[in-house]
């Protein structure tokens, strides 16, 4: 399992990372997010979408062991174990890894929680097993 | 304060002051943000008699509690003034992501005082706030000045900026942001220019504090969800604004040939499906928005990139000029935008041009030598740039159509299609009383945001002058720019049909204020009196003759269209301003009464 997006669909609301950072941190705050959106305008005029892969490079690589599996299989940061040291950083091959030391007391990165497809009004977030399998 | 950023931020261009103070309790209590915080701001701190152009007028920018939420459409942002192009009241409503970073930089509003001596832009990252010099922008377009901010500080900052139009104090100059975001109306970008600030850049990543956390999430969820699960959302998405093209057009209310008729011969040349399919690549969202009615466009003719054309500007500088290429009209919405003037008013002058050109009134000589018969498109290209720069003829038309006409005379005020000075927007009302009374009492000038009546004439009878239209528009102006009052967009509620009673839960759980939508009514009734007051205050003898429209509603029916033969009788027009004061509570004059003003805990503001 995990989230796929489908880029021509964005419309570069940011809803989804409102809703990113008030399941991770209960705070109103898209910079704690874990996903990016990126515009590019004015030209070509499309929006790009990183998410997690759930791939486990961050976790194989934390010296705290700090990064688990929840239930739904999804790598998560347990906030108490991370030391903020960054290792995990530069392994995530999409960028959305965060450690932001003035923002939060610890990494974080998508848990699969769902909130972020719930918001989605053009329907460019789901997650499933399979990219085609479309929500 | 839950819901807020907290703090309102002064700046003086003047000194070079730059201050912040707590946002008033009272004044959120009372006004709630947004619009309400721009229209007491407004009142309360610019003098009397201020020139727009001076000094003393402010530009009051604000944010409101729905702002940078989990709530659909939280990214609308309140621009406030003294408006240079009717001397009034203006109040221009941004979408885009700019008023969410104004919270997220833990602010509600940002007043910009005085009049600076160079070009500067204000920079604002969190608690770092600057005046920076702005020489390398000045005389930019807004495409290419906001490329530049946002590879200079990057993408999470967000830029207002001001172009040509604004620089050279064209009196309908609006503020662009997100590559296609306005602040059209009134000539807010006029004053940002005066005050030589070329542009705000700003970034915030401070959180939003919400009284109930858990609540507001649930409640904000079930926003999305009715969003989500409304019949009529991928239609809206796919077309946006543009959805009305068609059915304005055969109900006689799209604006053709300087609104002398409501359909347009050619018209199916600018229907949304024409458009969706020629030009448009992405859908383009505010903040927080589910249902995006940006189309954001590509023109191979032209080769250019475009965020639009939306349903006014397709009506004002495309039927109205009797232009009836999308591409066309697409391309004039970029030299628009990228100049930095209102392509309603824009499209108005340049129809009132054409007009007094077909009429012999104008000609060649007049007009740096253009043919302004409708429908020149290359024409309408040129006379933009023009009006941008105050250039030959663009200087006469940069005034806008009311002060145009009175420089000319010959009678070219009949066909000057303004309410207050303010150009009227995309739908021609020669058989739509309820529409027009919305257009000739709203608070701004012909603007159709306030009270979208049109639908309803259709419903009950487009002629019908009775009690209950006028009650209707009185309601739709309470209650539909309290959107623009708590910072976010009313098209969710308006396009899609959700319950409004849904967006109570989120709004208490939030501010942890109560408030029911009769509480939020009362408070647009107070802003609605209060914006009033500030007309009657600044302009010598104003009263019900600056509620009357355009003689072309009740002088002239149209020959054409689904309107043909049809007009508004002046005694009718009079008739329903009556109601309207009466209803209002109002004097025959229509002024608000002392008795009503107390009512609405105003007495003391307006003493």
């Amino acid at each position: 399992m995990r989230l796929y997006v489908d880029n021509s669909k964005c419309s570069g609301c940011n809803a989804c990372r409102v809703a990113c950072s008030l399941n991770l941190f209960n705070e109103n705050n898209p910079k704690k997010s874990a996903l990016l959106v990126l515009p590019h305008f004015p030209s070509p005029g499309v929006y790009e979408v990183k998410v997690c892969t759930q791939c486990g490079d961050c976790a194989a690589v934390c010296p705290d062991e700090a990064i688990k599996q929840n239930a739904k299989g999804a790598w998560y940061v347990d906030f108490e174990e991370c030391s903020l040291c960054e290792a995990c950083v530069p392994e995530c091959p999409e960028g959305v890894m965060f450690v932001k030391g003035e923002l939060a007391t610890a990494a974080w990165k998508c848990d699969l929680c769902g909130d972020c497809v719930d918001v989605c009004g053009t329907s460019a977030l789901w997650i499933s097993e399979k990219e085609n399998a479309v929500a | 304060m839950n819901g807020y950023g907290g703090k309102i931020l002064r700046v003086n261009l003047t000194t070079g002051k730059i201050t912040k103070e707590q946002t008033p309790i009272d004044v959120a209590r009372d006004f709630i943000g947004g619009r309400g915080f721009g229209a007491y701001f407004l009142y309360k701190e610019v003098p009397r008699g201020a020139d727009p152009l001076g000094p003393d007028n402010k530009l009051i920018i604000s944010s409101g509690p729905m702002s940078g939420l989990m709530i659909p459409g939280a990214g609308k942002c309140d621009f406030t003034t003294k408006s240079p192009l009717t001397g009034g009241y203006a109040s221009a409503s941004m979408g885009g992501h700019f008023t969410a970073e104004i919270k997220y930089a833990g602010l509600d509003s940002i007043i910009l005082e005085g009049i600076s001596s160079k070009p500067v832009f204000l920079f604002i990252d969190n608690d770092r706030v600057e005046l920076r010099d702005a020489s390398e922008y000045w005389g930019k377009g807004t495409i290419a000045a906001e490329k530049q901010f946002k590879e200079k500080f990057g993408e999470e900052f967000q830029v207002a900026v001001i172009g040509p139009g604004g620089e050279n104090v064209v009196s309908y100059a609006c503020i662009n942001h997100d590559f296609g975001r306005q602040a059209g109306r009134g000539g807010v970008g006029a004053v940002m220019g005066v005050k030589k600030v070329k542009a705000i850049v700003i970034h915030g990543s401070k959180s939003i504090p919400v009284a109930d956390v858990n609540a507001y999430r649930v409640a904000g969820k079930a926003l999305y969800k009715a969003c989500k699960d409304a019949s009529f959302l991928q239609e809206w998405i796919r077309y946006g604004t543009t959805v009305v093209t068609s059915w304005c057009d055969e109900v006689g209310a799209l604006p053709t040939r300087n609104f002398s008729a409501g359909s347009f011969e050619d018209g199916k040349g600018l229907y949304a499906p024409v458009m969706r399919e020629k030009i448009v690549i992405t859908d383009k969202g505010c903040f927080g928005c589910p249902s995006p009615c940006g189309k954001y466009s590509r023109s191979k003719k032209y080769g250019s990139y475009v965020e639009g054309p939306e349903y006014e500007t397709i009506g004002l500088l495309g039927s109205n000029l009797g232009i009836s290429d999308i591409e066309a009209v697409a391309q004039a919405n970029l030299l628009a935008d990228d100049a930095g003037i209102d392509t309603i008013s824009a499209g108005n002058a340049i129809g009132w041009a054409m007009e007094c050109y077909e009429k012999g009134i104008l000609t060649s000589k007049d007009t740096d030598g253009y043919d302004l018969h409708f429908g020149n498109i290359e024409a309408t290209f040129d006379l933009i740039g023009k009006i941008a720069r105050k250039e030959g003829f663009g200087a006469l038309l940069a005034d806008g159509v009311k002060k145009a006409s009175q420089k000319i005379g010959k009678g070219t005020d009949k066909f000057a299609i303004h309410v207050k000075g303010m150009e009227q927007s995309a739908y021609a009302t020669h058989n739509a009383t309820a529409m027009l009374l919305a257009y000739m009492t709203c608070d701004v000038g012909a603007h159709h945001n306030r009270s979208w009546a049109i639908t309803y004439d259709l419903q009950v009878g487009r002629d019908l002058v009775v009690p209950e239209k006028v009650a209707r528009v009185i309601w739709l102006q309470n209650f539909r720019p309290m959107f623009d009052v708590l910072g976010g967009c009313r098209l969710q509620w308006v396009e899609l049909g959700i319950e409004r009673d849904l967006y109570i839960a989120a709004l208490d759980a939030i501010t942890g204020i109560h408030r029911d939508w009769n509480d939020y009514e009362m408070v647009g009734d107070r802003i609605w009196n209060l914006t009033r007051m500030f007309w009657a205050r600044e302009i010598d003898g104003f009263d019900r003759r600056y509620d009357i429209p355009s003689p072309r509603f009740y002088e002239e029916a149209p020959e054409s269209g689904a309107t043909k033969g049809q007009i508004t009788k002046i005694e009718d027009v009079h008739r329903l301003l009556d109601m309207y004061y009466e209803q209002r509570g109002w004097s025959k004059n229509g002024l608000p009464t002392s008795e009503r003003l107390a009512s609405l805990n105003l007495s003391e503001l307006v003493a």
